[in-house]
């Protein structure tokens, strides 16, 4: 895939003028760096990955810079935010009394995934930056660190590794079967699919929008408008869409987190 | 023509087969998982945040597998 076909996108192309149809892939997802400084280039991605963390922190600045007993608006909307991972997630998964302590990480987590996910369907940026395998990669790698180095701060060296291989004495001869499996599955599967869940359905999402939107420019032509209209349809129906499962990937994504860290601090996986 | 001529004959992108068959198995079971979480909540209407909460991490386990079968159409 070469750099030209980035800027593919013919707009005189519709169907019975003898143009294939500009189908969406792999080439979607890369753009014109918008400056560069030396070997450095920064594209469109890394900007909205920029700015949402910027946004994160300037709501949050925003909601509780000045906290008050009877809270404003935006304290309102903070709160709410913020209690909604607490109660709804942290304190379902890890309890009250350990999972304190990792709320502030699952917030940010939360809203950062969230934020970066929303740039999907918010105009002019669409694009999540969360279809990027990087940015998922390196959210899941900080988790990673976190629940291994808790495991052995919690367990000793010994009992680390006996609680990410599923180490238990009453299960006999298949013990061995089951040491392997679960290494495998905890210390290598694990982070893979823990940063594939997030970006293969944005990546996903993404590619049906953008193939619907090129699909409705596509068709207007002749008897094709009123496929276009369909289409268009969809465009929109897809979005609605997208809006949900941003949502519940970033709740997932936080949700996976805390069962890591909870597996990490129990006795028993 | 035999099967396996047929087979031989297809033309076009084999990724959207193999997507197909991928979907099978987590279509399944994300059928399953929220028939019994749906039977759960009715059940026992008081337990609904816990059982949302696992409803929605066994979607993810399962849709996963879905997912993955998307990604590897382009990786190939």
């Amino acid at each position: 895939m070469s750099a030209d076909q980035t800027l593919a996108f013919d707009p005189d192309c519709h169907i019975f003028t003898g143009c294939g149809f500009p189908a969406p892939g792999l080439h979607t997802f890369i753009y014109e760096p918008i400056a560069t400084w030396g070997s450095f280039e920064l594209t469109k991605p890394m900007l909205l990955a920029v700015l949402s963390s910027v946004v994160v922190v300037g709501f949050f600045w925003a909601a509780f810079r000045k906290p008050k007993l009877v809270p404003g608006k935006m304290q309102m909307i903070g709160e709410a935010g913020y209690d909604f991972v607490r109660r709804g997630i942290v304190y379902e998964i890890i309890g009250k009394k350990d999972g304190e302590k990792y709320v502030p990480f699952m917030v940010s987590m939360f809203f950062l995934v969230w934020m970066m996910n929303l740039w999907s369907i918010i105009p002019l940026a669409q694009f999540p930056v969360t279809s990027l395998i990087a940015f998922p990669a390196a959210l899941a790698l900080i988790v990673y660190v976190l629940w291994v180095s808790l495991t052995f701060k919690k367990h000793g060296f010994v009992g680390g590794w006996k609680n990410i291989v599923g180490w238990d004495k009453s299960l006999g001869p298949i013990l061995p079967l089951v040491v392997v499996l679960e290494f495998f599955s905890n210390l290598i599967i694990r982070p893979f699919t823990h940063a594939v869940r997030l970006f293969a359905n944005m990546f996903a999402g993404h590619l049906l929008i953008v193939m619907f939107s090129l699909a409705s420019w596509y068709l207007l032509n002749g008897i094709g408008v009123i496929y276009a209209g369909t289409s268009f349809v969809m465009v929109l129906v897809m979005t609605a869409f997208e809006l949900f499962i941003q949502a519940v990937q970033a709740y997932v994504f936080v949700l996976l987190a805390c069962s890591y860290v909870q597996g990490a601090l129990s006795e028993h996986h | 023509m035999s099967a396996l001529q047929t087979l031989a004959a297809v033309e076009g992108n084999v990724a959207a087969i193999g997507y197909g068959l991928a979907a099978i198995g987590p279509g399944v079971g994300v059928g399953i998982i929220f028939g019994n979480g749906t039977q759960a909540l009715a059940r026992q209407p008081e337990a609904a945040g816990l059982i949302r909460t696992n409803q929605i991490m066994g979607f993810a386990f399962c849709e996963a597998l879905a997912l993955i079968g998307i990604v590897m159409g382009f990786v190939y």
